[in-house]
């Protein structure tokens, strides 16, 4: 079944194109991911799903809503979180409360409740507090709990963010280059988490990412995009062997050269 | 050195963390109490007046401190505050009803007036309230039937529950009422903290754009920043003209706002305690130059005050951004961890700035 | 006859606050620092000026004490980067902000434990005449401090524009790290800037000081001048110009056409109105911030 939708979306800032007529759909409880050479347009998608960008043509759809009715602010509620490729995490906040502030959609008291510390707030303080101690179990982040974020060092705050996102508890998660950066074991620990965040919380990912390696172990389905428009579509390894991928890479000389090595003309 | 064990969440919602914490805040307390039995009447009033400017402080902080957005123009709303109260008591309402009536207005207003204002990033929303200060000021003097104009307003005779708060016939009356508008605004602003409105306050302040990506409506958490920020500070406001008896649209020059807004950062900027240290300052200071004059046998230097918070000011953002309360961390964070303190542990990471101007 | 005298007397004013605006804009245009105390700057200048020149201080020539004047001006505004506004680098532009503001008060302070708190006049050749064109009368000073201020703004403009030293400044406030790599020195870039604006604000203090009466508080102008930048749009130094013309030229028409009590709203109110409408001046520069 198909969670999230784009059909023929087009946008433009001022005379460039950045996203060309673009058609992809993400099906419930897969690893979806987004590849391309710089510029290609990927975190723009992202963008255009998070409502920061609005497309000039084309419709997003999620779950039967649609995206384009509703703000940045709440397209969290409907079950989307996000990390970024420059972290933007909240700096002068510990770990514990940049986690705390992806509970913000489950918010149920009101100004009065807050105000006064009373009514169900105290309660709801304690179910945050546990929905974000399952997170910080998963993702081994307890020794970091209360330390500020602008002393961690860029591997932590990679995962705090990654966590930040998981503490939404959405549906769909999008994960804006979650290795870039990341050493070869830290790597290693994300394929990890993104294999348990499908199997076991269920949740289906949205990646963009440039290591092909990690992109071939935890994918079920890869979207090639080259100057904003898709090039391929299907499985790791038919979007890596795709000739329209290859050139977009590695440029035509490349792509007589494998055609070569396998003894044929193109 | 105190280890600190924690074995329930509750431990990190409630007030106070722990017991040694409680007992801490609740000695404080009493001795907030017991101040008038233990110094004389000027500085019982000096006191008074650095709760009341911890009031208003405290109302800058919740914007500049927590929501990251620097008003130049609090003063319009301590002046709001304070004439409203004024006005409401002259309908004939008893003092504690106008008073806290007052607040919620002011704070409605500030809400109203934060909406145009919400696009507006950095220096620009500066501006923007530096000038509404400005013409607060005008309006006080235009409006002149309810405000009194430039002759100014004498302020009326106070009762609370037929007991009247008199600064010269009992001055501790002024006192515990001062105290207990501090202890009530620093109550809601600690409830605002540990819940998730608080938070919503600093996230907008760290990155905007990824609040929005957690669900944070940033227009919303904006408007009520500025509604809770203009709340509190009409409160001090209304605290500071009456306490002093007369006032007019002089009182609340822009000037006042400047001052507030470097009184906070001295105290230290995102912190319910440097609202307080940085009152201390600001309401002590000017005796301390006077002994330090009279000591030297020098005569008043006109603008001496002024001058000398100016390089205190400058000072502290130099060598302590954090202000006084920033220091304190420091030191007891020093203390706790005797003799394992290393030199770089606060060290700045250096910076670089990037402007978010693109062409 | 009436309105041309409103406008022209507006126009001497409005290119006072514009000559402080434009401080204002080439420090923000090279540092992205905004400067609180440029105001506070022309009163020193003023003042250095009525030091050098009154008979009760200096008594030097005029001539001989502009340029001196201006040295010092410079040589202040350098001093300052280097003792304060250096320490400041790569910090925030409100922490900036409010340390100029601070700085406002100590210059203040200082000017009045040297000077005086009575207001002065500075014995200035601009002062003396006065020019009749038809029924219009314009004061030498009047005349001297629009000229001025043209010249001003077209020798920053080309000297932002076509000098090396003027991109490298540009480069070294859009961003400092990549401007290091270039090789572009941003420090030593920085204090020439600062004193760059030092001489700007001591030409518009002398300027001012001809044309009337001097006290401490003259520094207050910067609030207007800064109305005038951020109307303008910061940033853009013809545009700084011309928001103190309009600030300027508002200024008497308000006070002629309106009841007493409502000019003086009139720049602020426009001041608002700029921000909520036009948030980035009239001639704006695009603020977009990249995921």
């Amino acid at each position: 079944m198909s969670l999230l939708t784009l059909e023929n979306v087009t946008l433009k800032f001022g005379g460039v194109t950045a996203v060309n007529n673009l058609s992809m759909s993400v099906n419930e409880g897969e690893v979806f991911a987004l590849v391309g050479p710089n510029g290609a347009g990927k975190s723009t998608v992202f963008n255009m799903i998070s409502r920061f960008y609005t497309p000039v043509r084309g419709s997003i759809a999620f779950d039967g809503h649609d995206l384009l009715k509703r703000k940045p602010s709440q397209v969290p509620s409907l079950g989307i979180a996000r990390t970024f490729q420059n972290i933007e995490l909240f700096e002068r906040a510990t770990v514990l409360q940049n986690l705390l502030v992806g509970r913000h959609r489950h918010r149920k008291t009101t100004l009065v409740e807050e105000m006064f510390f009373i009514g169900r707030t105290r309660e709801q303080e304690r179910q945050h507090r546990h929905a974000v101690e399952e997170v910080i179990d998963f993702l081994d982040l307890q020794a970091y709990r209360d330390k500020m974020i602008a002393g961690l060092p860029y591997g932590v705050r990679k995962v705090v963010e990654l966590a930040r996102a998981l503490a939404t508890k959405p549906r769909l998660l999008l994960l804006d280059e979650p290795a870039s950066g990341l050493s070869v074991e830290e790597t290693q620990d994300m394929r990890w988490w993104i294999d348990d965040i499908r199997r076991q919380m269920g949740i289906t990912v949205l990646m963009v990412e440039h290591d092909m390696g990690l992109v071939s172990k935890v994918c079920d389905r890869v979207l090639a995009l080259a100057d904003g428009a898709k090039l391929a579509e299907g499985s790791p390894a038919e979007v890596q062997a795709h000739p329209a991928v290859i050139e977009a890479y590695l440029g035509t000389a490349a792509i007589s050269k494998t055609a070569n090595a396998k003894g044929e003309r193109v | 050195m105190r280890f600190h064990f924690k074995t329930s969440y509750d431990q990190d919602i409630r007030l106070f963390p722990d017991w040694w914490n409680f007992s801490l805040y609740a000695l404080l307390l009493v001795l907030l109490l017991v101040m008038p039995w233990l110094i004389d009447d000027f500085y019982l009033g000096e006191m008074t007046n650095v709760l009341i400017w911890a009031v208003a402080g405290l109302g800058l902080m919740i914007l500049t401190g927590q929501t990251g957005l620097v008003s130049l123009g609090h003063s319009a709303f301590m002046a709001l505050g304070c004439y409203l109260t004024v006005n409401f008591m002259d309908t004939g309402m008893p003092f504690l009803l106008a008073f806290v009536l007052a607040g919620v207005v002011t704070g409605v207003v500030g809400a109203i007036v934060a909406i145009p204002a919400l696009k507006l990033h950095g220096v620009y929303l500066s501006i923007f309230t530096l000038a509404l200060a400005i013409l607060a000021d005008d309006i006080i003097v235009i409006l002149d039937h309810w405000t009194g104009g430039v002759n100014g307003i004498y302020a009326p005779e106070i009762w609370i529950f037929g007991f009247e708060i008199n600064r010269w016939a009992m001055p501790a009356s002024w006192y515990y009422l001062a105290l207990g508008t501090a202890l009530f605004v620093t109550l809601i602003y600690r409830n605002l903290l540990r819940a998730p409105l608080g938070r919503a306050f600093a996230a907008v302040r760290d990155s905007e754009i990824s609040a929005q990506a957690m669900g944070v409506d940033v227009a919303r958490t904006k408007t009520l920043a500025f509604g809770f920020s203009c709340a509190f500070a009409g409160m001090g406001g209304a605290l500071m003209g009456l306490f002093a008896g007369a006032f007019n649209n002089e009182t609340f020059n822009f000037l006042l706002a400047i001052q507030l807004l470097m009184m906070i950062i001295i105290g230290g900027l995102g912190f319910i305690h440097g609202a307080f240290l940085g009152a201390i300052v600001i309401a002590f200071l000017p005796q301390l130059l006077a002994i330090g004059t009279d000591t030297l046998g020098i005569n008043s230097v006109p603008g001496l005050e002024t001058g000398v918070f100016g390089m205190i000011l400058i000072a502290f953002i130099l060598f302590e951004p954090m202000g006084l309360y920033g220091r304190w961390l420091k030191i007891r964070t020093w203390l706790e961890l005797f003799p394992f303190a290393r030199r770089d542990m606060f060290r700045r990471q250096k910076t670089y700035l990037k402007t978010e101007r693109l062409r | 006859m009436d309105v041309l005298q409103l406008l022209l007397s507006g126009l001497a004013n409005g290119c006072v606050y514009g000559l402080v605006a434009l401080g204002f804009v080439l420090i923000y245009k090279a540092t992205e620092a905004v400067n609180f105390a440029q105001g506070d700057f022309m009163m020193l200048g003023a003042y250095v000026m009525v030091g050098l020149v009154n008979p009760e201080f200096l008594g030097l020539n005029f001539w001989v004490a502009v340029p001196l004047a201006l040295l010092i001006l410079g040589a202040l505004g350098y001093l300052l980067d280097l003792t304060v506004i250096r320490f400041m680098f790569g910090q925030s532009q409100t922490s900036v902000v409010i340390l100029t503001i601070a700085l406002g008060y100590v210059i203040r302070f200082a000017a009045g434990l040297i000077w005086g708190h009575e207001p002065v006049n500075l014995h200035s050749p601009l002062a003396l005449g006065d020019v009749r064109m038809g029924g219009v009368v314009l004061s030498l000073a009047d005349i001297a401090v629009i000229v001025v201020t043209l010249l001003m703004t077209l020798f920053l403009f080309q000297f932002f524009q076509r000098t090396k030293l003027g991109l490298a400044m540009q480069a070294a406030s859009q961003n400092q790290m990549a401007a290091y790599y270039m090789g572009i020195p941003v420090r030593r870039v920085q204090g020439a800037v600062w004193a760059l604006a030092g001489v700007v604000a001591c030409v518009a203090g002398i300027l001012y000081a001809s044309k009337g009466t001097l006290a401490i508080s003259a520094g207050f102008i910067g609030i207007k001048a800064f109305a005038a930048a951020v109307i303008g749009g910061f940033g853009s130094l013809p545009g700084a110009l011309m928001g103190g013309i309009i600030v300027g030229v508002i200024e008497p028409f308000a006070a002629r056409y309106l009841p007493t009590g409502y000019s003086q709203i009139a720049p602020y109110a426009l001041l608002i109105l700029v921000l909520v409408f036009r948030p980035h001046g009239l001639f704006a520069q695009v603020r977009v911030k990249k995921v």
